[in-house]
């Protein structure tokens, strides 16, 4: 039974359930108790709504032209957060030439090739779903002992992002997978009944038919990844760095340079962390929205 | 005669089986399965960073000291190792993060689930995922700056940095968390069973209470340990809004360290490699990552059981 079969009969009975219902006095408890699925779903569109007022009020009078061109400077007036947008943005794309192949890579071996019953491919499996809930800050101390120390690499913006793409990876393996898990099978099986091999099924079939899920599920890692702080102050993000970044030079990302401003004592410092919080946000909205574009464009109904 | 027919034959249905044997296939998908490998990989490379410098540190340092002393001053001297401060600021954290989050997201789940019509689960969820996708560096900053002034101008006097304002945030980050994941354990529920429930003359509350609530009750508790283990791990905002001071307490009003929040402020710091306080970092660590490995995989199994029953 499909999801919009399920839904459609709830919804039948519910309605059902309703005309019912509606002619008796609703008990106390049942009062209360839908106050509280009310309250506790309206408690989080209330948050999110006090929180982004909350950083409008703050930061738009610091929003400015300074501020998206300058470079951090000890002068509030000055002080500008070019380098670091840039850096975020380096960041996102070499998550997207590593992490990101090597993700899809894994969930198209794991959903069309792997031998299911094997126990080394359940290991891997449960070894993703226990990565995906591992604390980010692990990935803070593994950067630390492997990439910063251990290779000799430094507290350098490629090092930041190599650590980033281990911390999406989970995300973008389930992502993917599911998107694949959602392709028809009879689109496979039509394939192979034509002669082509399983590979050319993959590649030309099944693949393309799962890029809106897969790119979805891709954004929001990078989007998590291109907001995460913890794991990037092990690995020495959190440095004073007014020049434009390389990938092998030091580097301040947009959440670290916020959390650096907050701790700043001048007021305007303040001010300045929630404007670059306002860029901060646009950047993953841009990022969502192209997520969002692309899966319209290419949604398939099967 | 016999084998010369019959060979033919056993090839071609060979052939059909497992396609033609290309080289190039194997090497593609040799790749592809070496991809998988990596993320084996990444959790070996984990448990080795932690445990070597962990191995040394516990070296110098008794277990009986680090677990049931109640000073931690690594970087003072004499220094003092007793990890229970930034454990019971974990546990301060948590269980704030948990007040908020573990009732209003079952709260949301059961409403977006069982009373909410489509057109406003349509408006709500994604609504709710943008809240879990705001940055932790943005909720932290909201902790410090709305939160704790909020909680001062209604007469509570609680330290600029405490436990309660980034518990309190930690819950509404993890809130949808919560929320989508006991909504997906209760839209597994069949909907036969509901049905079957209305047409005993039970009204959505008692089919809500009585019968989905405990029919997803392994996926609804799943997503439960879940957020308590994301809760413990969570660190930028407890970093921004929990202090960093390690002191024994309970208090929700008083500056607590929690353990990510002692790793990442001692890790951004200029430690030099091979000191004990460096390796402090990787004890905790390995603390903390052993916490979160145990309620992992009791959340997994969990789903696991649930997956179980119903498909």
């Amino acid at each position: 039974m499909n999801a919009a079969n399920r839904t459609a009969s709830t919804a039948a009975a519910n309605a059902v359930a309703s005309s019912l219902v509606g002619r008796r006095q609703r008990s106390v408890g049942a009062r209360l108790f839908l106050f509280y699925l009310v309250f506790s779903t309206g408690f989080g569109l209330v948050a999110l709504a006090v929180l982004l007022g909350t950083i409008l009020v703050d930061g738009l009078p610091f929003l400015d032209l300074t501020l998206l061109t300058g470079a951090p400077s000890s002068n509030p007036g000055m002080a500008g957060a070019r380098p670091a947008i840039l850096a975020s943005i380096m960041v996102a794309i070499v998550l997207v030439a590593t992490a990101l192949p090597l993700a899809v890579a894994t969930g198209v071996y794991l959903e069309e090739f792997a031998p299911r019953d094997r126990w080394w491919i359940r290991l891997i499996e449960l070894n993703i779903q226990n990565l995906a809930a591992i604390p980010s800050i692990i990935f803070g101390i593994l950067g630390l002992a492997f990439l910063v120390r251990g290779l000799g690499l430094g507290p350098v913006l490629l090092a930041g992002a190599l650590i980033l793409g281990l911390q999406m990876l989970p995300t973008v393996i389930i992502a993917a997978r599911e998107a694949l898990r959602a392709v028809p099978a009879s689109v496979r099986q039509g394939g192979m009944a034509l002669g082509a091999t399983r590979l050319q099924v993959v590649w030309r079939e099944v693949l393309p038919a799962a890029i809106p899920g897969i790119a979805t599920g891709s954004i929001l890692g990078l989007s998590r990844a291109v907001g995460e702080t913890a794991p990037l102050l092990m690995v020495g993000a959190a440095t004073f760095v007014s020049y434009n970044p390389g990938l092998l030079t030091q580097y301040t990302v947009l959440p670290i340079l916020i959390y650096q401003w907050m701790r700043l004592p001048q007021a305007d410092f303040q001010g300045l962390a929630a404007a670059a919080i306002i860029v901060l946000l646009a950047l993953l909205i841009a990022m969502n929205g192209f997520a969002i574009w692309m899966r319209n464009r290419h949604e398939r109904k099967w | 005669m016999a084998a010369n027919t019959n060979l033919p034959l056993r090839d071609r249905s060979t052939a059909l089986i497992h396609g033609r044997k290309r080289t190039g296939e194997r090497v593609v998908i040799g790749t592809l399965a070496s991809a998988a490998i990596v993320s084996i990989l990444v959790t070996i490379g984990i448990v080795l960073a932690l445990l070597g410098p962990s191995l040394e540190f516990f070296r110098d340092v008794s277990l009986g000291e680090f677990f049931t002393t109640t000073t931690w001053a690594p970087l003072f001297t004499p220094p003092r190792y007793g990890v229970v401060p930034l454990l019971t600021g974990t546990l301060s954290t948590t269980f704030w993060a948990c007040v908020i989050c573990l009732p209003l997201g079952l709260g949301s789940a059961i409403y977006l689930s069982e009373y909410a019509s489509r057109r406003v689960r349509a408006a709500v969820k994604p609504v709710l995922e943008v809240l879990a996708g705001i940055p932790t560096v943005v909720l932290g900053y909201f902790a410090l700056t709305f939160l704790t002034p909020l909680l001062r101008s209604i007469g509570w006097q609680v330290d600029i940095f405490n436990a309660f304002s980034a518990g309190v945030i930690i819950g509404v980050l993890l809130l949808p968390t919560v929320a989508s994941l006991s909504e997906d354990a209760m839209k597994a529920v069949p909907s036969s069973l509901r049905e079957g429930s209305f047409g005993l003359g039970a009204n959505r509350f008692q089919v809500s209470t009585r019968v989905v609530v405990p029919a997803a009750v392994s996926g609804i508790a799943a997503s439960m340990v879940l957020a308590v283990s994301r809760a413990i791990g969570e660190t930028t905002i407890v970093l921004i809004a929990a202090g960093q001071l390690a002191q024994t307490t309970l208090m929700p009003g008083d500056a607590v360290e929690t353990m990510t929040a002692f790793i990442a402020a001692t890790g951004s710091g200029d430690v030099s490699v091979g000191t004990i306080a460096y390796k402090t970092i990787f004890a905790v660590g390995l603390t903390l990552f052993v916490i979160t490995l145990a309620l992992n995989i009791v959340a997994i199994r969990m789903v696991r059981r649930f997956r179980e029953v119903y498909e």
